[in-house]
């Protein structure tokens, strides 16, 4: 009986939108962090509040970032701006595309933990640091751990953009809410530049799971949209 | 001899490899500044222009304005701090007291105004904070004359679509002659009612090293706006014709002309 099945199934994993967002998304990223590390280095600390305490700054690097993580690579705030409105424009409108689907073809829900998923996280980091990964019908879902961090990451990108729109003087006559939102200019700065950092770890932590639970078939699936699911060994 | 060209074939080696290294710099260098990649970025910079002016057209869109308790106890001299050019330095040895800001161009009634001058107008007195394009923060009090009620005495000529600030200082030494400091607005933030020519800063005459005798506040833009050591005001139809055209010192130098995102 469970012959028909021991034959590994293929699911389309992936709608043809999710991979054109998912791929145009990780262009922007790239493009944003890099730039955006360009614009920090003009002046590389960060500050809580409105204003800059220049002897107090809660981060400082002292040359900055190195320039080979830098868009451009020398010294060039004019450009490194240039480059990152550009990508910042495509990655609203990408973004826009991508969170229309989400919320009205309700696929915001598979990202929502429910009450089993909830009950079941200490299962589900043992079964991560054993780097056990789920497989038959299981596969199908993503398990909680996943959920709750692409939810955070998704989430992370409006208030990464709000925060960074509060950086703008013009910005914050217009939406005054802004900066009560976020604690002030400078707070919105740093706030900016802590999600971007939690968007970095996201993105190692999700290159690592990708190579470790089939990078080939990960991969596939967020290129062509199709993903292998290997079955259950039942014969034990 | 063979000393000599195992020597040469290292050099080779070493130079070879120096200058790959910095070739594919360069070669980095030239892909993400070159004036293509630059003409492609540049592709969107209308619509966010557009998008800008748009959403700083009302008057009523004012810059937050703060408590005496948040003045910054250090506010960061920017660019010019203490401007080396022979008429400034005259004008500063005499505590400007024969300097005066000339109103010009495109309008009905030139004026030429002393500091007593300005400061015996109605003036304004504003908190507000200086946001400049490094990602810095101060806050400080502004006192000065609103542009508008300047503009509204010297009655702009109907095709008067800028007001352009020429500044006493020269922040770069060039061979064309553009480094001073010169700066463009439109009339949008012109006429808004926190853009002031400021002579003083918390209270007191303003410091030259923030831009003495006057300088610009337009609350709705970053700090480069902001134009230090005022000599003189002039509306005008187009700012192609001044610095290299693109409507003040850092604009010319790659800085956005709407500035304020």
């Amino acid at each position: 009986m469970e012959q028909a099945t021991n034959a590994p199934r293929v699911i389309r994993r992936h709608s043809v939108l999710t991979r054109v967002c998912h791929w145009i998304n990780a262009l922007c990223f790239f493009m944003l962090l890099m730039s955006g590390m360009q614009i920090f280095n003009a002046y590389p600390g960060l500050n809580w509040g409105q204003t800059t305490d220049f002897q107090h700054a809660f981060f400082w690097l002292d040359d900055g970032f190195p320039g080979w993580a830098t868009l451009p690579g020398i010294q060039d705030l004019a450009t490194g701006r240039r480059w990152h409105f550009f990508f910042a424009w495509l990655l609203v409108a990408n973004g826009a595309v991508y969170f229309g689907e989400l919320f009205l073809r309700r696929h915001i829900r598979d990202f929502i933990p429910d009450g089993h998923d909830w009950r079941h996280i200490p299962r589900a980091i043992i079964d991560h640091a054993r780097l056990r990964f789920p497989k038959g019908d299981e596969a199908l879902h993503y398990n909680v751990l996943q959920k709750l961090a692409y939810l955070a990451a998704i989430l992370a990108f409006p208030v990464l953009i709000l925060a960074g729109l509060t950086m703008s003087p013009g910005m914050d006559a217009r939406f005054p809410w802004l900066l009560d939102l976020f604690g002030g200019r400078q707070s919105a700065r740093s706030i900016h530049f802590l999600l971007a950092s939690f968007l970095v770890a996201f993105l190692i932590v999700h290159l690592a799971m990708v190579v470790l639970s089939g990078p080939i078939n990960n991969i596939r699936s967020m290129i062509t949209g199709r993903y292998r699911i290997e079955e259950e060994d039942h014969a034990a | 001899m063979r000393r000599n060209a195992k020597l040469s074939r290292r050099e080779t080696l070493i130079k070879l490899i120096a200058s790959g290294g910095a070739l594919s710099l360069a070669g980095c260098d030239f892909d993400s500044r070159s004036p293509g990649v630059l003409s492609i970025l540049d592709s969107v910079e209308p619509l966010t222009r557009t998008v800008q002016r748009a959403l700083l057209a009302p008057r009523e869109a004012l810059a937050r304005e703060y408590g005496p308790q948040d003045i910054s106890s250090y506010f960061k001299p920017n660019g010019s701090t203490a401007p080396d050019d022979a008429d400034y330095q005259a004008a500063a040895a005499k505590g400007f007291a024969d300097w005066r800001l000339e109103v010009a161009g495109l309008v009905e009634n030139p004026m030429q105004l002393s500091l007593a001058d300005l400061r015996a107008l109605p003036a304004r007195s504003q908190i507000t904070r200086h946001d400049c394009v490094e990602g810095w923060s101060c806050i400080a009090q502004w006192t000065g004359v609103p542009l508008s009620s300047l503009l509204a005495k010297a009655r702009l000529k109907p095709q008067a679509r800028y007001i352009a600030l020429f500044c006493a200082d020269t922040l770069e030494e060039t061979l064309d002659g553009n480094g001073k400091y010169y700066e463009t607005i439109d009339l949008i933030d012109a006429a808004h009612p926190q853009t002031i020519l400021a002579y003083a800063m918390n209270g007191a005459p303003l410091p030259i090293e923030h831009g003495a005798p006057l300088r610009l506040r337009v609350e709705r833009q970053l700090g480069y706006k902001m134009a230090k050591y005022v000599m003189r005001i002039e509306a005008i139809d187009s700012f192609e014709a001044l610095g290299r055209g693109s409507g003040g010192f850092w604009e010319d130098r790659g800085y956005e002309w709407y500035a304020g995102i």
